[in-house]
């Protein structure tokens, strides 16, 4: 397929209908997608066709062999060499299988498998009527508080509709990094935004704050979702294309010919400035950056924590890929524009996210603006602009996702009678009562504060160095300096764990089923190996580190 | 490959901790005996180590290298010189000491949970804390080195708060919540040294390209990796910054008083005497080889605030009511003369601060832990509630003499030879720096024998009356440690020994000599 490819769909048309050629498409490139959204669609079929009682377990057994096949597909295509030397642009254009998309498919996809695991979990909640819950509501539709409510949980109803909704997000969140056109990329974005907005309002208890959270999200959301729809009609009337490799080419001066049908702006400077800021500002939403983070801790706090661990783990990757690709697939040859920009939101986001999160005073909402600050340690790779710049980012999000969804499990562990208790004043003494989920959490904050032989220190030194030779000494000081301040409140948590007296009323921590533990001890697993022994994964990561164009 | 001893000998107490905490809950005693085991065999090591060591070999012996996390440029590289050798035996020397001094402090006051076991926890804490500073002075590979400086801190800092003082009310909420504000002092202060280190490590990779420190060295001597000044001093700063709280120099030391203050004495000694020993090694390993000019750059500035520390810290020792602070307080006054030394660029000097190390660690350790069993016998931490104890006492008031003379450096105990050198070394080269500093001595003399004065001599408070003498595990602790510092003061060839080749190395690096007239160093 040539570079122009959708715009060269729309000067064909007025052609003989004879010559439209049927589009050639990589079935087996694209396999892990086509895994994903096939059983995404097979979920739905399940609700509407398998009884009740079944589809719990039906749901899951399909997400989960969807997720393993899809995975399995990843590794087979990386094995093939489709990473390295045979990276190249599939499915006419729109999606690039090369290193950075398979290493970003393949922690999405690993993430999600954790993830599904904590969603299946229905030992936490109190049985209610004979039934097991999980966390999320009977019945979405059912008025928070009402009688159809409480009548939905006594019927035993659950929905097991998040299971699709996973998937489809899933599966959007795989096209994402790997989108080569800016329609692609739009379209995928939405896939997977819509179904994470849906799934933030599902939460069992404490359902107003989670619609609420959801729509906040959803609001935000949709703005920053027609930022980028604006900023790709923008690019389109600078570049006359929509795919990433014809636009770099005029971005960089390797084109010159203005299409005729464009030619009062082609070549426009100011669009291509505006178009892509607006591009970049949508991404910048989604993986939560200052002054683009404020839905963070609201709906970080309001959603059901298993979707919360979901969300902030691979939203963050796949948006992370997105935006990697475009800088440096598209508009490297505005680097001088957008490096100052970065560098400049970088350095907020760090301090930001650091210092607000000290007054924190629930544990989701203190997570949510860690996560802040890990978005800005993340910028600090992106804005290197070399090939370590890349790898760098690979590894610290493929590191960062299993500490956080980890986190997020074991925050659904510690529970009162009015379900997780998120406030920090009810962890007080938890060492005491529960040494081992604990010692656990503190390993997972330990490894958000980057202390040595954690996978957060093999991942922040990775960024930081691949910043440092970039050139950008002074983003390493603010980045260390913030760490500090990031430090604080991690160990103040680990204080209050250990070295406070437990309470009377205190939580109890409620031993898991299988699958969450599974996810926990995947997420210490991941960051001691990570720590201690990071370089087949930095291997990994550095041989993932070119983009095909 | 020949037999990997380094990584042996700090392997060994990693298993030991592994071990310790994995004992069950009721099997109390059993997890000591398992503790103070693995801190003997590592003792053995240590001695092979030490017996292996030619001190007129190579600079850096037993070198081990092995492939680690090339992306990085680090190896896992470890060796020993003298330097190294002195305090690996001084940190497996003091751990048995500590455990066995420890032996009852992290008993449960109630024992109602069956999962929580803060026996084994506090004895494989004080193993792990082992192995990584262990592991910290055999590191010839920077970021190997900075891993486990930074990440011992994550032991020590639960050491700290987790297992308080039982001398000041075990359970109440103020004691609890003074732990816990020293522990979080003591990591924050570490922490962000740490952090400003790891900008300045990143810096040396985009400098050097690789993280060995035998390489770097090497390649600064002959030329071939030329520093910019500014980017030297900057990198100089940036290492001795974490050096210098870990150490801990004025004005960043004041989380030591608070923490050595709240925790119990086995855990303060093993704060004082061996991890802050990290410090002002690493300022010595690293600060001098890597970055020589810089810090021939900085040796006024760091000399004046090593003066400050040794007479703010000895004026604030004199004014301390709680035995424990005045302590740390007089740690203080004693790690700026080891900084001194190093930083007066002479051989005398430097050998003077190595010896200061040891003699420290090991003088400290007996006035600290003899303290600790006087604190825990009357369960007061201020002076004004002793007096008369050497009637009721008097064996534990001997140690504790011998220990305060130990500290003030009084001729014939191990600490006056290395004073004396540092003393001679500073004066050869800043005579006005050296004579400051003696006064320190003489406020050691007035805050020890004051100390002394006052728990021990007088009329028998009431309080104290009925306190019973040292029992046989507490002499076993107390003895040793003073055999050795009568030893070391008699006869300190053996260290000296050990430690000169290594100083004459560091001398090169910094392209000093001594001054005339040379002075035989302690023969």
């Amino acid at each position: 397929m040539s570079a122009t490819a959708v715009h060269s769909l729309w000067t064909t048309a007025a052609d003989p209908i004879d010559k439209i050629d049927a589009p050639n498409i990589e079935y087996g490139q694209l396999a892990p997608t086509l895994i994903v959204i096939g059983a995404a669609v097979i979920g739905v079929l399940i609700e509407a066709f398998v009884p009740r009682k079944s589809r719990y377990y039906a749901q899951l057994f399909v997400s989960v062999v969807a997720l393993a096949a899809a995975f399995a597909a990843v590794v087979a295509l990386a094995a093939g060499g489709y990473g390295t030397t045979k990276a190249r642009i599939a499915a006419m254009g729109a999606i690039a299988v090369d290193g950075p998309a398979l290493f970003l498919q393949g922690t999405i996809l690993l993430a999600g498998l954790v993830a599904i695991f904590t969603f299946a979990e229905r030992k936490l909640d109190p049985v209610a009527h004979g039934n097991r819950v999980d966390s999320f509501v009977a019945q979405a539709g059912a008025v928070p508080g009402s009688e159809g409510e409480q009548a939905a949980t006594k019927a035993g109803f659950a929905t097991t509709e998040v299971f699709p909704l996973a998937l489809f997000a899933i599966g959007g969140m795989l096209v994402f990094p790997s989108a080569n056109d800016l329609l692609t990329f739009f379209i995928a974005l939405e896939v997977f935004s819509l179904p994470l907005y849906l799934l933030c309002a599902l939460a069992r208890r404490k359902r107003l704050m989670s619609q609420e959270a959801a729509v906040k999200y959803f609001l935000l959301g949709a703005f920053a979702s027609a930022f980028t729809l604006f900023g790709i009609a923008l690019i389109y009337g600078y570049a006359g294309s929509v795919s990433y490799g014809t636009v770099a080419k005029v971005v960089d001066g390797t084109i010159t010919t203005v299409d005729p049908a464009l030619a009062g702006t082609m070549g426009n400077d100011a669009l291509l400035l505006i178009g892509s800021a607006m591009i970049v500002m949508g991404l910048l939403f989604k993986v939560g950056a200052v002054p683009f983070h404020m839905w963070t801790p609201d709906v970080y706090q309001g959603a059901p924590t298993p979707v919360t661990g979901f969300m902030a783990a691979a939203t963050k990757v796949a948006a992370f890929g997105a935006l990697l690709r475009l800088l440096y697939v598209v508009l490297p040859g505005l680097r001088w524009d957008w490096r100052p920009v970065m560098y400049g939101v970088a350095v907020i986001t760090m301090l930001g996210g650091a210092i607000v999160a000290i007054t924190q005073t629930d544990i989701k909402r203190l997570l949510a603006y860690s996560s802040i600050a890990h978005a800005g340690f993340i910028l600090a790779g992106v804005i290197a602009t070399t090939k370590d710049g890349v790898s760098s980012v690979l590894f610290y999000l493929g590191a960062y996702s299993f500490v956080t969804i980890g986190a997020f499990a074991v925050v659904t562990l510690v529970r009162d009678a009015g379900g997780e208790a998120t406030h920090l004043s009810k962890w007080a003494g938890l060492g005491r009562r529960s040494p081992l989920v604990a010692a656990v959490f503190a390993v997972f904050l330990l490894a958000f504060a980057g202390i040595p032989l954690t996978s957060g220190f093999s991942g922040k030194f990775a960024v930081f160095k691949a910043a440092a030779e970039g050139g950008a000494g002074a983003l390493v000081v603010v980045g260390v300096i913030s760490s500090a301040i990031a430090a604080f409140f991690y160990i103040r948590v680990i204080v209050l764990m250990f070295f406070s007296e437990p309470k009377a009323d205190g939580p109890t921590v409620a031993v898991p089923s299988p699958l969450t533990m599974t996810a926990i001890g995947l997420g210490v697993a991941v960051t001691l190996v990570l720590g201690v022994a990071p370089q087949y994964f930095l291997d990994l990561a550095s041989q993932s580190g070119v983009f095909v164009r | 490959m020949s037999f990997p001893l380094l990584t042996a000998t700090a392997a060994l107490p990693a298993v030991g901790a592994i071990a310790t905490a994995a004992v069950p809950a009721a099997r109390r005693t059993a997890a000591k005996w398992l503790a103070l085991f693995f801190s003997l065999a590592t003792l053995v090591l240590a001695v092979v180590v030490a017996v292996r060591f030619d001190p007129d070999g190579d600079r850096y012996q037993l070198t081990e290298s092995r492939a680690w996390i090339s992306d990085f440029g680090v190896r896992y590289e470890l060796g020993v010189d003298g330097i190294g050798v002195a305090l690996i035996a001084l940190t497996a020397l003091l751990i048995p000491f500590i455990i066995l001094a420890g032996w009852h402090d992290a008993d449960p006051l109630e024992t109602k949970s069956s999962r929580w076991r803060p026996t084994q926890g506090f004895f494989a804490l004080i193993l792990a804390v082992e192995a990584m500073v262990i592991i910290s002075f055999e590191a010839t590979d920077v970021f190997l080195f900075y891993i486990f400086f930074e990440a011992m801190l994550i032991p020590m800092y639960f050491l700290i708060g987790g297992f308080g003082d039982r001398a000041h009310a075990g359970s109440d909420e103020k004691a609890s919540a003074q732990r816990s504000y020293a522990a979080v002092k003591f990591l924050l202060y570490n922490l962000v040294g740490g952090l400003i280190m790891l900008a300045a490590v990143i810096g040396l990779y985009v400098v050097a390209g690789n993280f060995s420190l035998q390489e770097i060295a090497e390649a600064r001597a002959n030329g071939s990796l030329d520093m910019a000044t500014n980017t030297e001093r900057l990198l100089f700063l940036g290492f001795f910054f974490a050096f210098a709280v870990k150490a801990p120099l004025w004005p960043l030391h004041t989380w030591l008083p608070n923490a050595m203050g709240e925790a119990t004495a086995p855990v303060a000694v093993l704060i004082t005497a061996v991890v802050d020993k990290g410090g002002t090694f690493a300022m010595l390993r690293f600060c001098l080889q890597l970055f020589p000019e810089a810090s021939k750059w900085a040796t006024p500035a760091i000399l004046v605030l090593a003066l400050i520390s040794i007479i703010y810290g000895a004026l604030l020792a004199v004014g301390q009511r709680d035995i424990k602070r005045l302590v740390a307080y007089a740690s203080i006054s004693h790690f700026g003369f080891i900084i001194l030394g190093i930083f007066a660029m002479t051989s005398q000097g430097q050998s003077g601060a190595t010896l200061y190390m040891v003699n420290h660690g090991l003088s400290t350790a007996a006035l600290m832990l003899v303290a600790g069993f006087l604190i825990s016998r009357r369960g007061s931490r201020l002076i004004a509630d002793y007096g008369g104890v050497q009637k009721v006492a008097p064996v534990l008031a001997g140690t504790f003499l011998i220990g305060g003379l130990a500290t003030l450096s009084l001729p014939g105990l191990a600490p006056f030879v290395s004073e004396f050198l540092v003393l001679v070394g500073t004066f050869a080269r800043y005579p006005a720096v050296g004579i400051i500093a003696t006064f320190g001595i003489v406020l050691a003399a007035l805050y020890t024998l004051v100390l002394y004065q006052r728990t021990m001599t007088g009329p028998v408070k009431p309080e104290v009356a009925s306190m019973p003498d040292l029992k046989v595990r507490e002499l076993a602790v107390v003895a040793p440690l003073i055999a050795l510092l009568i030893v070391l003061g008699v006869y300190p060839k053996p260290v000296t020994e050990l430690v000169n080749p290594a100083v004459k190395h560091t001398m090169s690096d910094v392209q000093k000599k001594d001054p005339k007239p040379e002075v035989e160093a302690a023969k």
